[in-house]
């Protein structure tokens, strides 16, 4: 017999037949419990990922039921294996194609600092041409890890502001890596 | 006839008394140095009169230590019909590696020569498009010619000390 976990409603004030609490709480708790991954599966951390969507692990259980394998529909970017120079112009297309809010989680150490590939043609981490939200380490790391990383990025969701693209910080980031 | 490896060296070195520099056995497979300049006619010797129709790789090697001739571009031959197969080397000289495009042989050679261009800087005159295959446009160098690292040189974390240099 299998019991539905529902999401602990967030802080507000409840009285009889009313609860009221801040736009942003509920929408924060809304996004991050349906968020579409874009996989971005190059190598074995991506075989990893396919066993953390499949029914053992089940990615879906935290909302990510849907893969979105268009970036414009897509929320969060997973990037999982090594990314080669050549691919790190198609990798940031794919970045910019992305709708605001959008995050990105670096799976794997391939994608995090180039791994054990410290060689001319690979891209050194993927922080090079884009900004990066969350890393899970590893080589590959295990499905737990990965769905680590994916609550971590939940907690993010939930606490950051609405409309972190309007800040400052947000802004200097992206003018950082050249995006507009 | 049956193609061994001394059928193939004869025929190859009563045609070409001149182009044939030098020739081993390695591991029971026969390898033959040719002159750069001629490269074609033996090529296509072998094609059309020995019967490697089939081109299965070629690439390049270097070597800095000879100097002189460093990169040696190496074309792997197989004739089907008698399964032989043996290889075809000739040595540039690396401030001038240029030799003729073989795609007029065996069309399957462009994409290797762009390859060969590619890592060692080879130029294969009258190759029809011969430009970067593997890696980024913008790179400088030929990656797998031994001056230049095999590391990234961009990465700003590796601390000398702990690579023993």
């Amino acid at each position: 017999m299998s019991t539905v976990k529902l999401s602990e409603a967030p802080e507000g004030l409840q009285g009889e037949g009313f609860f009221a609490t801040s736009l942003s709480k509920v929408i924060g708790l809304a996004r991050a419990n349906s968020m579409w991954p874009l996989p971005f599966a190059t190598s074995c951390c991506g075989i990893e990922f396919m066993a953390t969507m499949g029914s053992n692990y089940d990615l879906a259980r935290f909302g990510s039921e849907r893969m979105s394998f268009s970036p414009r529909q897509a929320d969060l970017l997973m990037v999982m294996g090594t990314i080669a120079k050549k691919m790190a112009p198609v990798l940031r297309q794919v970045y910019e194609q992305m709708a605001e809010p959008r995050w990105v989680i670096a799976v794997g150490a391939c994608a995090s600092s180039g791994g054990i590939f410290d060689t001319y043609s690979v891209l050194q981490g993927i922080d090079k041409v884009i900004p990066v939200d969350v890393y899970v380490p590893g080589c590959p790391p295990r499905p737990e890890q990965i769905i680590d990383g994916v609550m971590k990025i939940q907690e993010l969701v939930k606490n950051e502001s609405l409309r972190r693209r309007n800040t400052p910080e947000y802004k200097q980031l992206l003018a950082s890596y050249g995006i507009e | 006839m049956a193609l061994t490896h001394d059928t193939v060296l004869e025929q190859l070195r009563s045609r070409f008394p001149e182009a044939i520099l030098h020739s081993e056995l390695s591991f029971d497979f026969l390898n033959v140095e040719i002159q750069p300049a001629q490269n074609l006619e033996v090529l296509r010797f072998l094609r059309d009169e020995l019967g490697f129709i089939y081109l299965t790789d070629l690439c390049a090697v270097h070597m800095p230590e000879q100097s002189g001739r460093e990169i040696g571009v190496v074309y792997h031959l197989h004739n089907l019909e008698e399964n032989y197969r043996f290889r075809v080397k000739a040595w540039l000289p690396e401030a001038e590696p240029v030799i003729a495009t073989a795609t007029t042989v065996w069309a399957g050679a462009n994409w290797m020569e762009r390859e060969t261009y590619d890592f060692f800087g080879v130029r294969f005159e009258g190759h029809p498009d011969l430009r970067r295959i593997l890696n980024v446009d913008h790179m400088e160098v030929f990656p797998l010619l031994k001056q230049f690292p095999l590391e990234d040189t961009t990465r700003e974390d590796k601390d000398d000390r702990f690579f023993g240099r």
